[in-house]
This record gives structure tokens, sequence and C-alpha cells, in this order.
């Protein structure tokens, strides 16, 4: 599902005088259909830049990387902006760090939102995400507020129910347990395990070593790819 | 963000500047502007003021003659036209019909002194719609979407709030389902919290009618939540355009990591 070849990524940060702050450099790994492989490396490795540049937030100075999109291989580092989107629409989703919500917009549509965008019935839309913030453990009474208004966890959980709703065959996970209690991490254990079993091919990044035991089927060393500097 | 609702990839042009430029004698407002909108996506763009961003739109809507390039838009029936080679007539009914300009000052693109219902249904009388009460109820179904209580349809956009005015522009704009809106600082002018309200808004009706829009903003925040890609502007050049998070998250250039970084944190 997922190929990525020689990727890199360098930063110049004109406003610190140009510096050039090389990321990392021959990244490659791939990633199977019903795979969960997790990137291990200590802070500022390059991890989340990896899983921005497999997701195109990030533009690879140099490499491939091949997504299975609509049948066919697509090179995302070389791709044109409409193409990403069509590939974010419906192949890749993505659990960021932390929520990035519009204010004022309840929880409930926030999670539901995915789904309505790409055509599903706004009731439909709500029945699932509902669904999904109860077994998240998300009170009812809470579904109609903004998330802003919820606490760092409440917050992370909506956004781990607005990533896993969607059925896209790739997802990458950014500390999706990071400030999450044990029963909920067990229900997060829970989600990644039901998307392996229905083919889901799984990027992650998580630093509690516990859950990274349960999930991981492959562990990839981003010290590996770390640049010279 | 907003996605388009189809895949769209086969989707021909809605829009294409080609090499668009403007001077004002000496001085260059606009230069070698060129992009494609497709239809359903939403393109911002973002620069300080006197960057050329106004200018631009102006240029995109045919407000204005460029000195260099062309625009041309698809219309209805498939054909790729250039707006400059369209007749006066023609390129009014246009902006009646097919297009939306929304400007950062209601009171420009609103009728201050008649009432709400008229500012709407207005532009249904210039595509021939002539049934008072269809026009009515469509009106009133608009102010419901912007979210206006309709027992103000009667009242004059000039006894509104500032947030009202700008959604009643927006209802005034949509009415004819339009399949491109230009923007001029949509939110520009307005609370923070009424900014919020608009915003969501903009993003649904973006979304449920599949509209193209160029909107043009110094809000970082504003691209963010509503553009699918962004174009940089500086001095009257684009100087870097990419999708949305591209652009926001990885900067690449001088100017707009500095934009990008100058977001005050709240």
């Amino acid at each position: 599902m997922i190929d990525v070849c020689g990727a890199e990524k360098t930063f110049m940060m004109h406003l610190q005088g140009g510096i050039e702050l090389p990321v990392v450099r021959g990244v490659s790994f791939r990633v199977e259909p019903g795979e969960c492989v997790v990137l291990s490396g200590p802070s500022g490795a390059g991890k989340s830049s990896i899983l921005k540049m497999v997701f195109g937030s990030y533009r690879c100075d140099g490499g491939r990387i091949g997504i299975r999109h609509h049948g066919g291989m697509v090179d995302l580092a070389a791709a044109e902006p409409r193409q990403v989107l069509s590939v974010r629409r419906s192949t890749i989703g993505y659990v960021s760090q932390f929520l990035r919500a519009v204010p004022r917009v309840p929880s409930i549509d926030v999670v539901a939102e995915p789904l309505t965008a790409s055509g599903m019935a706004r009731a439909d839309a709500r029945d699932r995400a509902g669904a999904l913030l109860r077994r998240l453990n998300i009170p009812e009474r809470l579904w109609s507020l903004p998330p802003s208004t919820f606490s760092g966890g409440e917050q992370q959980r909506v956004n781990i129910a607005r990533g896993f709703i969607c059925d896209l065959p790739i997802l990458l996970l950014d500390e999706p347990t990071a400030s999450l209690d044990a029963a909920n991490r067990a229900v997060v254990v829970e989600l990644i395990g039901q998307k392996k079993r229905q083919g889901v091919a799984m990027v992650a990044i998580v630093h509690d070593d516990e859950i990274r035991r349960v999930i991981a089927d492959r562990i990839v060393d981003v010290t590996a790819f770390a640049s010279a500097a | 963000m907003v996605e388009p609702r189809s895949d769209g990839l086969e989707d021909p042009p809605l829009l294409v500047a080609e090499g668009l430029g403007k001077d004002y004698g000496r001085l260059t407002a606009c230069k070698d502007v060129s992009f494609v909108l497709y239809p359903g996506e939403v393109l911002a763009v973002v620069g300080e003021s006197g960057s050329g961003k106004s200018t631009l739109l102006q240029l995109l809507s045919a407000q204005l003659t460029p000195s260099a390039g062309r625009v041309s838009y698809r219309m209805r029936d498939g054909m790729l036209r250039d707006l400059a080679a369209l007749g006066e007539a023609e390129r009014r009914f246009l902006f009646r019909t097919d297009w939306g300009y929304v400007h950062q000052d209601p009171a420009q693109g609103l009728r201050m002194a008649v009432s709400a219902g008229a500012n709407v249904g207005e532009r249904l009388m210039a595509v021939g719609w002539n049934h008072y009460g269809r026009i009515r109820d469509t009106a009133s179904s608009w102010l419901q979407r912007v979210e206006i209580d309709t027992a103000r349809i009667d009242d004059a956009p000039r006894t509104y709030s500032g947030g009202m005015r700008q959604r009643l522009q927006i209802a005034r704009n949509l009415v004819t389902e339009p399949r491109l809106v230009l923007m001029d600082e949509p939110t520009g002018g307005l609370d923070v919290s009424v900014q919020a309200r608009l915003l969501d808004l903009m993003r649904n009706l973006v979304n449920e009618l599949g509209l193209a829009a160029v909107v043009v903003t110094h809000d970082l925040a504003v691209a963010r939540l509503l553009s699918h890609r962004v174009m940089v502007m500086k001095d009257g050049r684009v100087i870097e355009t990419g999708l949305t998070d591209q652009v926001l998250d990885d900067p690449r250039e001088p100017y707009t990591q500095l934009l990008v970084s100058s977001i005050l944190p709240v």
C-alpha cells in the first residue's frame, strides 16, 4: 500500500539566516495491507516529519512516496495538488497529534465531517459519529459542544474518532494515545486491531512501549535515516 | 478544510488565468499570475496589503482590464471563453448569474436601503424569476440558511449588524446557484466570534453546493479553514503556491516563512 523509497527532507530556515536543517534522508520502507508499522526513535529524529511526508503535508526534497490509490501507484512526492487531495479523500487518513477544528462546530459534526464531505447523508454520518464517540467514552451530553471546550484527553478522543470514522485503506497515526487514560488507550488499541482486520495499512508513532508492543507488526527505526548535519 | 465532493480529476478547469498583469503607469500592481481553478476547488490568495491580491480579484472578475495576459472561464455550455472577448452584456449576465462576488464591506455588495428580502430577490429577478411568492419563499429560505431570522426579511440591511450584513451578502450571492464565488477579505472587519460563525457557514455552503471559490485574505487562519490550495503574493507576484497545509506547515520562501511565523499564538 505504501512504498517509500529514498525520501529526504531538509528545512531551510530563512528567518534564521538561512540555516539548513537536514531532517531525514534515504527514508525507505513498505507497508502492506493489514499491517501496522511503528516508527521509532528519540524525539526530534524525524518521525512526525516522515508521517507528514507520507501524507503530503511536507514536500519532499528527493525520493519517492508511493501510495496505492484507485488501483494504481501514485508518487505523492511528485503529485499535483489535485491528485494529493484525491488521495486524501479516498485513500489516506491522518490522525494528527492535535485537533484543529472550526470554532463553534459541535463535536459530533467535527467527527462526522469526513463522512458528509464524501457524500454521506448528515443523519447517517451523525449516527456513526455518535457510535464512535460513545465507544471512546465521550458522554452524549458533550456531543453538541465544540471540542475547544473539552479537556486535552477528550479533544484527543474526538480527534481519534474523526480519524477512524472513514473506511480508508491507509491510516497514519501520530501519537494517538498520548494523553489518554488506560481505559481509553485500550479502546484505541481495539480500534487499531479492527482496522488491521479490515486490511488497513497503518503507520504509527507511539511512545508508550506497552502499546507499541501490542500494535506493531514491524518497527522501523528512524535513526537510520538521520541526516548527517 | 472542505473537500470537494467528487474525485473530479477528469473535470475540465472552470477558470484559467494566464500571465495576468496590471500596471498603473510605472507601478506594477500584479505581474505574471497564472493558475487553473477546477470546479469545487477553493483557492486562497494570501499576502499583506499592497501585495496585489485585490487587484488580482478584480482582474479575474473582469472589473479591471489586464495590461497583460488573459482570463478564461468555462461557460455553462462547456466552452472555455476569454473574458475580454465577451460582450459587455454577456459579461454582466455572467456576473449576475454564474458568479458571486463577496465584498469585504457588505455595503458595497448590498443595497442598504431596500429590504433584505429584496436584496436576495433582486438577483433572482435578474435571471428572469417573476413570481412574487416564489421569490419571497426562496429569499426567506436563504435567510434561514445563512442564519438570519426571517422575521427580519422586510428590514433593510442598514438596520443589521456587521455579521448579519455579511451573511446577507452571501445569501444574495448564492441564491442564483453560481459556480464561482470571488471573495475579498470576507471576514475582515468582523468580531472574532462573528468570524468563526461566518467561516463555518461558508465552509458548509461551499461544500454542499460544490462551489469553486477564490478567497483573498490576509488571515492565514481563514485560508487554513476554507481553502484547498494557497497562493502567496508579494509585490504583485506569486511567490509560492501549493496545497494549503503544505504552504502553511512547510513554507519554503522566506516571505512565506515570515508570514507563517508571524501568527500570534492564542
